[in-house]
């Protein structure tokens, strides 16, 4: 399989006062596309930190990261929102959906963005409601509809413009189990047509799902695979 | 020229979706601070332009009845150190045939002496009810072409023309017309419609009956008194028909300039003065007009940037409240322009509707209703001047102010780091 994201000697720390704290210390691996790479580690091991990193939403100190043959971290800061437009999504832990437009017309927005017609831009954000299974919601706004039912219109918006890779951080923990299962479920299904996911989790239960596994640490990769001790971080 | 295109298809593309986002934003916004927002902006417009309308629609209200009741468009007058217009007949025959001329008079004028009450005075040591008076005389019927002074007979009615011996007595010749109490006006007491006065002009006296009394709020007129002007000619012996004053009205739409060049050319300046409405206005008139559109734009100034202090702050706290949202519009890959033009958009709103509202109550009420109820100042009948230039100036200053007022918050929000906006940091 061809590898979607590289990265090298990433580093990424944080200046707090005086001291720096070094988050992501020269990290190097590659994600293959097709995959469902999930990261996993304790709170502040800096699983979110890579995440934005890989995902265009913060820069780091020094290191490449190479998405889809496109070495992003010389990207000018136009450059970066047009890749994330065109090639990325994005489903955050509170759903971030916004208020007032309605779950179709919060899901077509990075369709007109990209500059397609209205109609088309329209039944691409509805095929994708459809895919999640809220085809029955479509102009319901956003504090109309439940947690889960809220994160999914956030999945149909991040999957609306066919991106090449989906970000998620912690998608599951505003929600219940029933709920949160649901959620995973749709990500599976997505994974199984070919879609590229990387999320970002805490729960072993759900990590142990994916098929890929990382766990970070002292800005390191402490452990990369699919074993048991890794999942039950 | 590729790259050209492609950059304004960015931006067509950003201003759709602003509106797109700036429509529903609107739309599912709370009804009763967007009406708030649209009031402010529309007093704002309404201070904007009416309190210097009103300023100026004072000193308008003064000059134009200057025009009206004494001035004309021109007006030829007596050069200094002269007593009257030499050769006025000659004059007033150019006047006549000018093919500019709508209607002229001619004006005699004499200082005098007027006298009421006379009879009952019982005493040789008894104070005379006298006051000193500019004594016209006109013809009625052209006088009234020119400056409709029958309108401004306030009681009694005006004189015809065989009205040889009444008089219109100037309102402020009589005390009960005027309620200052002052020893450098001489009032007369007593003295009404149908009272008998005694006129001393150049030595000769006369009897007349007062047939009415004028109230134009121009001094000059107010503290004058009308007869005949033949009778005013035999009392002063005026045989040779030289006038004092020539008011001239031209046809609409002409520039008075080219009338004043005229007269210049056919020698009318070597007897006469010769001046534009213009030329005539006193100029502390002038200074106070200009002081009081100063003074107008002075306070509407002071309301433009109230409202865009407004403007900003709203928009400031709509941006700073969604700032999250802002964020992830940014996060996915919304540009920030369209995100701004979105907030711009929002604030052309609140000016539109509030400036529409604003014209519509200015041109569909204010200045009818002002027109119509004259506001009574005591020197003159103050309109409210709006003319549409200065309106549609006043409106593209309001619509500037707000679209920078909107823009340049959204600009500080969407500016501000996209992940510390997702993550509120
Ligand atoms: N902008 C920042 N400035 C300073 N320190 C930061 C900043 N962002 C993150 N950090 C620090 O970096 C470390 C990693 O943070 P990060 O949010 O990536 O952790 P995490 O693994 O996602 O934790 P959690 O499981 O709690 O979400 C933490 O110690 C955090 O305090
Ligand atoms: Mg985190």
């Amino acid at each position: 399989m061809k590898e979607i994201i590289s990265v090298k000697n990433l580093t990424k720390s944080f200046k707090t006062g005086d001291s720096e704290l070094v988050v992501l210390n020269n990290m190097s691996f590659e994600i293959e596309e097709g995959d469902f790479f999930s990261i996993t580690g304790r709170s502040g091991s800096g699983k979110s930190t890579l995440l934005y990193q890989l995902g265009l939403l913060d820069h780091p100190n020094s290191g490449d990261i190479i998405i889809d043959d496109v070495n992003v971290t010389s990207l000018s800061k136009e450059g970066r929102t047009k890749f994330r437009l065109k090639k990325l999504g994005y489903v955050f832990q509170d759903y971030a959906l916004v208020p007032e437009l309605t779950a179709i017309e919060n899901t077509v927005i990075p369709l007109l963005m990209q500059g397609l017609p209205k109609i088309e831009a329209y039944a691409k954000a509805e095929w994708a409601l459809k895919k999640i299974g809220m085809e029955e919601r479509l102009h319901n706004l956003p504090n109309q509809l439940s947690g889960g039912e809220q994160q999914r219109v956030s999945i149909a918006r991040a999957i609306a413009h066919d991106p090449k890779i989906i970000f998620a951080d912690e998608p599951t923990a505003n929600l219940d189990t029933e709920t949160a299962d649901k959620v995973m479920k749709t990500f599976l299904e997505l994974n199984s047509q070919g879609q590229t996911i990387i999320m970002v989790t805490h729960e072993p239960e759900y990590a142990r799902l994916t098929k890929r596994v990382i766990k970070i640490g002292d800005g390191k990769i402490l452990t990369d695979g699919k074993s048991e001790d890794i999942i039950s971080i | 020229m590729q790259k050209q295109k492609t950059k304004f298809e960015d931006l067509l593309i950003s201003v759709k979706l602003g509106f797109f986002l700036a429509f529903r934003q609107i739309r599912r916004s709370n009804k009763t601070t967007t009406a708030l927002i649209i009031f402010i902006m529309t007093l704002t417009f309404l201070n904007l332009v009416v309190v210097r309308g009103v300023l100026v629609g004072l000193i308008q209200g003064v000059v134009d009845v200057q025009k009206e009741i004494y001035f004309g468009d021109l007006f030829i007058s007596v050069p200094n150190k002269k007593d009257f217009i030499e050769n006025s007949p000659n004059i007033i025959e150019i006047v006549k045939n000018l093919p500019w001329t709508e209607s002229y008079t001619a004006r005699y004028t004499y200082g005098g002496k007027i006298e009421g009450t006379y009879k009952e005075k019982v005493n040789y040591t008894d104070k005379a009810n006298e006051a000193g008076a500019t004594i016209a005389g006109i013809n009625p019927e052209m006088e009234d072409k020119v400056s409709h002074l029958s309108s401004k007979v306030v009681e009694g009615s005006y004189l015809t023309s065989d009205d040889a011996d009444s008089v219109l007595i100037g309102a402020y010749l009589l005390k009960k017309y005027l309620e200052i109490e002052s020893s450098a006006f001489q009032t007369l007491e007593n003295v009404d419609v149908g009272s008998k006065v005694r006129l001393t002009i150049k030595g000769n006296t006369k009897e007349f009956t007062v047939k009415g009394v004028l109230k134009t709020k121009v001094d000059e007129i107010d503290l004058r008194v009308v007869m005949l002007d033949s009778t005013l000619r035999n009392m002063i012996g005026r045989t040779d028909y030289n006038v004092n004053e020539i008011a001239i009205i031209t046809k609409p739409g002409t520039d008075p300039l080219v009338v004043k060049e005229a007269l210049l050319r056919s020698g009318v300046g070597t007897t006469a003065k010769v001046q534009t409405f213009d030329e005539g206005m006193p100029k502390f008139v002038k200074d106070m007009k200009n002081t009081f559109a100063l003074l107008g734009n002075i306070v509407g100034s002071i309301g433009l940037v109230v409202a865009s202090i407004t403007i900003f702050i709203v928009i400031f706290v709509n941006a700073i409240t969604r700032r999250k949202f802002i964020g992830i519009l940014k996060g996915i890959g919304i540009s920030s322009r369209a995100i701004e033009i979105a907030y711009v958009f929002q604030s052309l709103f609140y000016a539109t509707l509030g400036i529409g509202i604003g014209l519509l109550i200015l041109y569909g009420f204010l200045v009818p209703f002002v027109e119509a109820h004259p506001i009574k100042f005591p020197f003159s009948d103050g309109i409210l001047v709006a003319e549409v230039s200065a309106t549609a100036w006043r409106v593209v200053l309001l619509a500037l102010a707000t679209l920078i007022a909107g823009y340049v918050p959204a600009r500080i929000v969407v500016k501000k780091n996209t992940l510390d906006s997702i993550l509120g940091r």
